[in-house]
């Protein structure tokens, strides 16, 4: 695929430890296109975060990238210079951590984070920020009056909401997600989640998705991709990787999800 | 029946029940995190505790874990009234009583100790385990129960775990102390599925063996079906339906019930681009008219409640 926006190549991430070297990620290659909605699957562990932290290039010491190339519109993210990476990270490639709603600044109003985020890599002014701000609420449900609250006074999953809206906030082309809704209940995970599909094909942005939970990263994404102990073991159209999975492995986490009892007088979604 | 319709002032309290919550109320200025919740826990016996993100499910667990005050209402432990708090020795006892595991594992563990010395503390400090071969066994298998391999888990530390594995430690280290009440906040929602299963017949197992009284607190209703027998659906501080789980699950009567069901994951129905206009909509129709607060109370079954919807302002 020629017009992926990203392309990954024969990654390989290590964890230099004392006791010696642990691959964490071996040989990886796949390719993100424009406009798509890319899952990553896998059990914890298998290394989904080690990639995500290596396409920013925020994976600290002991990580190690020991191979390859990820490449951005063709330009090797490994090769930059942290100044010109900078200008990527953020503004061209946002990224929702598994842990993101504890990376909100306790101290300071969450418009003020609005703001700082959109000063630095904008320029932004006060006026501005504050109208984007009230925007992203509203497009993550939380009333806008509460843009004046500490994030200690909001619920972990409205601070993960609020992550979010930051995000997005700055347009990028590339959207990292990595569990962003694993502390969200059903209901707002889908609000969430049906809105980035939407705002997905009214701009165009790509997403790589991280997530265990296949049901789903079946409901959104594309294409899927599925890890295991590091290494690529599927990838595919979503409708081959879940009604046809080719890997056993796949098959047994298909397996291994708790349903639902069956129920009488359940609505399904509306209309 | 151990989810109890909250009948203001009544002392309507389980025979069994090691911990009950009696129409606690808990606000943050204008905020109404709790109002009248009132349910108990039973020795063997999980509740599993579901709703929106922000109805106050943390809340109550951090009442439990008297690591907050309720605004109004009373606590019973054992039947005895410790809403206020009591001699230093009820409350060592109390603490020991009611372990926890929370639900940001990134949070809970302390970066400079290793995985082994996080468990050997508290098997130490109870007195479970004597001499160093007893400590060390003691750890093998409080990891080996929660699926990690000790040998290569428990010299570790926890930036060198992902997050599904720091949770399962979590979840050790609360078992070390051999709690008869555990209060498990999003204990899997961390955990990937093909893991999330092993934990839940995990916390059952662990439930029926030490007869402990679970509080399964979880945005996940499809997990609550496995792990416990009664279920509260919270919305905006209140209880809006509770009882037998199968019950509930299978026969939902209030519409948040109903919408929170409708929104669990399903492979075969792709979002539809253009779609989330009408699913917000919906969904904010159904807020609207869950948020008033009512004191109706509709019993539906032999353990099944459901409020009924109070007037809009
Ligand atoms: N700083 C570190 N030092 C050593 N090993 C690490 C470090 N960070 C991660 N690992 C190991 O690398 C492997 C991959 O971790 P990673 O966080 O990428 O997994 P993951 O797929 O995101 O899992 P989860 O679903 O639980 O978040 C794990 O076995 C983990 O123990
Ligand atoms: N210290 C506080 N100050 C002000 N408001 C608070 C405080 N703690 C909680 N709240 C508010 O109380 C309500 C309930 O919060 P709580 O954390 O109990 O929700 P939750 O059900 O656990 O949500 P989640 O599923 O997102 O974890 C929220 O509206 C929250 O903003
Ligand atoms: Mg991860
Ligand atoms: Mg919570």
């Amino acid at each position: 695929m020629n017009n992926a926006l990203l392309q990954i190549r024969d990654l390989s991430v290590d964890y230099l430890l004392d006791k010696g070297v642990f691959n964490a990620v071996k040989n990886v290659s796949f390719d993100i296109g424009r406009g798509e909605l890319f899952g990553l699957a896998g059990e914890s562990g298998c290394g989904k975060s080690t990639i995500a932290y290596a396409i920013t290039r925020l994976a600290k010491p002991p990580a190690w990238v020991a191979g390859g190339e990820i490449l951005l519109d063709g330009q090797d993210l490994l090769g930059m210079t942290e100044r010109a990476l900078q200008v990527v990270r953020w503004k061209r490639i946002g990224m929702v951590f598994q842990s993101a709603m504890n990376s909100l600044n306790p101290l300071m109003r969450v418009e003020a984070q609005f703001h700082d985020v959109l000063y630095r890599h904008t320029g932004s002014n006060r006026e501005k920020s504050r109208a984007r701000a009230e925007e992203m609420f509203r497009l993550v449900g939380i009333p806008a009056d509460r843009l004046s609250n500490y994030p200690h006074q909001f619920s972990g999953g409205m601070r993960q909401r609020i992550v979010i809206a930051i995000c997005l906030a700055l347009s990028p082309e590339l959207i990292i997600m990595d569990e962003p809704t694993t502390a969200l209940d059903v209901v707002v995970q889908r609000e969430i989640l049906e809105q980035v599909v939407d705002l997905q094909k009214s701009h165009g942005f790509s997403v790589l998705f991280i997530t265990h939970d296949l049901h789903l990263m079946a409901q959104i994404c594309h294409r899927i991709g599925v890890m295991l102990k590091g290494e690529l073991v599927e990838v595919g159209d979503v409708k081959q990787v879940s009604r046809a999975p080719v890997h056993d492995y796949t098959k047994r986490l298909w397996g291994a999800i708790p349903s639902l009892p069956s129920m009488n007088a359940m609505e399904r979604s509306p209309a | 029946m151990n989810a109890l319709p909250d009948i203001k002032g009544a002392q309507i309290t389980e025979a069994s029940s090691v911990i009950a919550l009696e129409d606690i109320t808990r606000s943050f200025g204008l905020v109404h995190a709790l109002r009248g919740i009132s349910f108990s826990l039973v020795p063997g016996r999980a509740l599993a505790l579901v709703g929106e993100s922000g109805c106050g499910k943390t809340s109550c667990a951090r009442i439990i874990a008297r690591m907050d005050n309720p605004t109004s209402g009373t606590m019973l432990f054992r039947g005895k009234d410790v809403t206020a708090v009591g001699s230093g020795t009820e409350e060592k006892s109390y603490r020991r009583a009611v372990q926890m595991v929370f639900q940001d594992p990134f949070a809970s563990l302390n970066p400079v100790f290793s995985v082994g010395h996080h468990l050997v503390r508290p098997l130490k400090l109870h007195g479970h385990v004597q001499g160093r071969k007893g400590a060390a066994d003691g750890v093998d298998a409080l990891l080996e129960s929660v699926g990690l391999d000790p040998i290569l888990t428990a010299h570790k530390f926890p930036h060198e775990l992902s997050g599904g594995q720091r949770q399962r430690v979590n979840i050790a280290r609360a078992l070390a102390v051999q709690p008869e009440v555990l209060v498990a906040d999003e204990p899997t929602s961390m955990l990937d599925v093909s893991i999330r299963l092993g934990i839940l017949e995990l916390l059952s197992s662990i439930k029926r063996q030490r007869n402990l009284a679970l509080l399964y607190i979880t945005h996940d209703i499809a997990t609550a079906a496995h792990v416990a027998e009664e279920i509260v659906v919270m919305f905006a501080g209140q209880m809006v339906e509770w009882g037998d789980t199968m019950s509930v699950i299978t026969d939902p009567r209030h519409p948040y019930t109903k919408l929170l069901l409708s929104a669990v994951p399903d492979p075969y129905q792709p979002f539809v681009p253009g779609d989330s206009a009408q699913f917000l909509q919906h969904a904010e129709k159904i807020r609207q008219i869950s948020r008033p607060s009512s004191d109706g109370i509709d019993k539906v079954g032999p353990n099944h409640f459901v409020r009924t919807l109070g007037k809009i302002a």
